[in-house]
């Protein structure tokens, strides 16, 4: 109150002044001491009092970082088949060397003795480039060792499609483990491939599909739901009836029947043209039918939010509708989204798997666990118990869709607000 | 009453435009794949071709094979013939994988049912028990195991290591067991989770705790007062449940060899026979409609406060 007075001495007014920032300092000082419980980190707590979904999001975690890894491991070709010798052997123990197989024509039988002769083919290549003159000539020989490493490069024959990262991570490992690769303790598949490696491989992409499709469905989901429920009216009433609408259509009968049609030749060319990979279409595909319940979910909740006082706020400032939707909704409706997010991952993998094991998702070369498990259905129903081919890869996708539903149920738990003082 | 009919219609309407859009779209993508349905195949004569494109209407202008194709459907109900089975409409097609699809998913989801509310009840009524521990962890993994690897593990415990029922084939009841119990196992996890929630929820209500201080048995009071309650989640949650079962038996007739409409609509979507996969994805949405309002209007009847809309 002291300030409410006029005073006319200026010392005086300047230690009221300098008592005042004093306050304000020891205020703030107060207010960073205390710690504020957000809701995240309520949710941490809770979920990390959780045994089954800690224990699910670690294993999760060692599955990225191994998939990650995947062509850092010493495991073997995941496409080298030994029709001969190795087809459809139980799992077993002893030592694998890579390169080995007479049919791959390696040089001593070893990966890492044909990889040092093939460097020094090119690097004798190089030598002839450099002391060429000739423009036209010295293109030409570019143009010739580029061909050479693109195609004959030993690692085409164990590995499929390797992208400039994981051929380093393939380079790396060879240097790192040399030939040594572990045996076959999964056995091996019915044209001779080590199944170990086939998992691992095919882990890479289910995760991938599942990741990919679900940021599909998350994208249109979230931005569909938040225009609906944010403008409202007339808008929403028209977007939320054709989500109705899509709902009642059998969505899996229609991927499947559009699959037909990414299958015929002629548009498989057409793709091929542009760039466009099948599997990436795929992706797509998955995710474009994953967004309803999203967009459901996102545009109730903006719905109870829209009329909220920072709402109002962030409008009286003069934000646009964009700004408001994407930087004041969306993340306030964060915690729904991630609760069905994380029930979205499962749920797209499994739809992957299905597609694969069918003989409609992920095509050969490229392996997935979905159709790994086709493959060893297949064998099944021989004579013969190859009971490895199925469970293996089996217990790789149980396994992962079990951790991820318990994370699932886990998160949406600690997110529930219902939840917070039960205990 | 008159709200149902009121209902039914406008469920109809609905159904006919979810059924023009479907049509509508994969007639688009027919036409839009490049060549015609016989020009895949080995190279024929162009006098053949043009009659064969005479006998299946190809000639014609695009909207006029559009309405041409729409209006057989509509009046006659005529789907077309296959393009790879030999000799058969797709209305015999459908005709004949019908029962078979019909009844293994009646199978599946009786099953479903007979097994996951019993098991709903038991763990919720014993609540942290080791019954209802291990059922609710047998429920998790009933979810998180795709019921094509439970199959395959069905089929090498119960055929090849112990021989107790067939690999595959149609016809028997004990061919039947084993692609029903897998149809039925995921939707039976689901059925059992969503009992327990619900009985949990009823069982603290003061009607129960009046129920059962007037003295009721505890089978009286679980089974009279808390179950009818507790199935609402249950039933609706059976429209979702007969989607699941229709995937589930494309996947299940595959791999028990089962001559339903499942597996030849893989087959169709596998050699690109256009007109039997259009003809099943027209009847996968009118199945789907149908069974989604059975379970609404069920739900309708045991719960009086849901208004049909």
């Amino acid at each position: 109150m002291s300030q409410a007075r006029p005073t006319h001495d200026p010392a005086a007014a300047a230690a009221a002044e300098e008592q005042r920032r004093e306050t304000l300092a020891r205020l703030l000082e107060e207010s960073k001491q205390i710690r504020g419980n957000s809701l995240w980190s309520d949710a941490w707590r809770r979920l990390r009092r959780r045994r089954a979904a800690m224990a699910s999001l670690i294993g999760l975690i060692v599955l990225v970082i191994l998939a990650l890894l995947t062509p850092l491991l010493p495991l073997q070709s995941p496409i080298d088949k030994d029709l001969k010798n190795r087809r459809l052997l139980p799992p077993e123990w002893g030592a694998m060397t890579m390169g080995s197989r007479e049919g791959l024509g390696f040089a001593e039988g070893s990966l890492v003795a044909e990889l040092r002769r093939f460097d020094a083919e090119i690097d004798e290549l190089r030598r002839q480039r450099g002391e060429l003159s000739d423009p036209a000539e010295r293109s030409a020989m570019d143009e010739k060792i580029r061909q050479r490493t693109r195609v004959e490069h030993p690692f085409n024959q164990l590995w499929n499609k390797l992208g400039p990262v994981s051929h380093l991570m393939c380079r790396l490992r060879v240097s790192l483990f040399g030939d040594y690769a572990i045996p076959s303790i999964f056995g091996t598949d019915k044209l001779g491939r080590d199944l170990l490696a086939r998992v691992f491989w095919g882990a890479r992409v289910s995760l991938l599909v599942g990741v990919v499709a679900t940021l599909v469905s998350l994208v249109i989901g979230v931005s569909y739901g938040a225009t609906a429920g944010y403008v409202g009216g007339l808008v929403d009433a028209v977007m939320m009836r054709i989500v109705d609408i899509l709902y009642s259509i059998p969505f899996i009968f229609v991927v499947i029947f559009l699959i037909t049609f990414l299958g015929e030749d002629n548009v498989k060319v057409w793709l091929q043209d542009r760039g466009i990979e099948q599997i990436t279409i795929f992706y797509f595909v998955i995710g474009a039918i994953y967004w309803l319940t999203m967009s459901r979910v996102v545009r109730g909740q903006v719905l109870s939010l829209r009329n909220e006082q920072f709402i109002e706020a962030a409008r009286t400032v003069g934000a646009s509708t964009w700004r408001i939707v994407f930087r004041h909704l969306v993340p306030n409706v964060l915690g729904v989204v991630i609760v069905y997010l994380t029930l979205t991952i499962p749920a797209v993998m499994l739809f992957e798997a299905f597609l694969s094991f069918l003989g409609l998702g992920v095509a050969p070369p490229d392996v997935s666990w979905g159709q790994l498990l086709n493959d060893g259905v297949e064998a099944l129903s021989s004579v013969r118990l190859y009971w490895w081919v199925v469970v293996f890869p089996g217990a790789a996708l149980a396994a992962t869709l079990f951790a991820l539903n318990f994370l699932g149920d886990g998160v949406r738990d600690a997110l529930d607000p219902k939840m917070k003082n039960r205990d | 009453m008159r709200n149902l009919v009121g209902y039914l219609i406008r469920r109809v309407g609905w159904m006919l435009l979810t059924l023009w859009i479907v049509y509508t779209v994969s007639f688009v993508l027919m036409r839009s794949v490049p060549g015609n349905p016989f020009s895949s195949e080995r190279t024929v004569p162009a006098a053949i071709e043009r009659q064969l494109r005479a006998r299946y209407n190809l000639d014609a202008p695009v909207h006029r094979q559009y309405f041409d194709i729409g209006w057989g459907i509509v009046s006659r109900g005529d789907l077309g013939w296959s393009l790879r089975l030999e000799d058969y409409s797709v209305n015999q097609v459908l005709a004949e994988g019908f029962p078979v699809s019909a009844s293994l998913a009646i199978f599946g989801l009786v099953f479903a049912i007979g097994l996951g509310i019993p098991a709903g009840i038991i763990s919720a009524v014993r609540r942290g028990s080791f019954a209802d521990l291990s059922m609710m962890t047998a429920a998790v993994l009933g979810i998180a195991v795709p019921n094509f690897v439970l199959a395959s593990i069905v089929i090498l415990l119960f055929v090849f290591i112990l021989p107790i029922f067939p690999a595959a084939g149609w016809g028997t009841l004990q061919q039947l067991v084993l692609p029903a119990f897998c149809l039925g196992a995921p939707v039976a996890a689901y059925i059992a989770r969503l009992t327990r929630a619900g009985m949990l929820e009823v069982l603290t209500r003061e009607h129960v705790r009046t129920a059962m201080a007037k003295g009721l048995s505890p089978q009286a009071v679980v089974l009279k007062h808390v179950l009818p309650g507790a199935m609402l989640p249950v039933v609706s949650y059976l429209g979702p449940a007969t989607a699941g079962v229709l995937t589930g038996s494309l996947v299940l007739e595959k791999i028990f060899a089962i001559p339903g409409m499942g597996s030849h609509f893989i087959n169709a979507a596998l050699q690109r026979d256009y007109f039997l996969a259009m003809g099943m994805v027209l009847t996968y949405t009118v199945l789907l409609f149908v069974m989604n309002s059975i379970v609404d209007i069920s739900y309708a009847v045991i719960d009086p406060r849901v208004k049909l809309q």
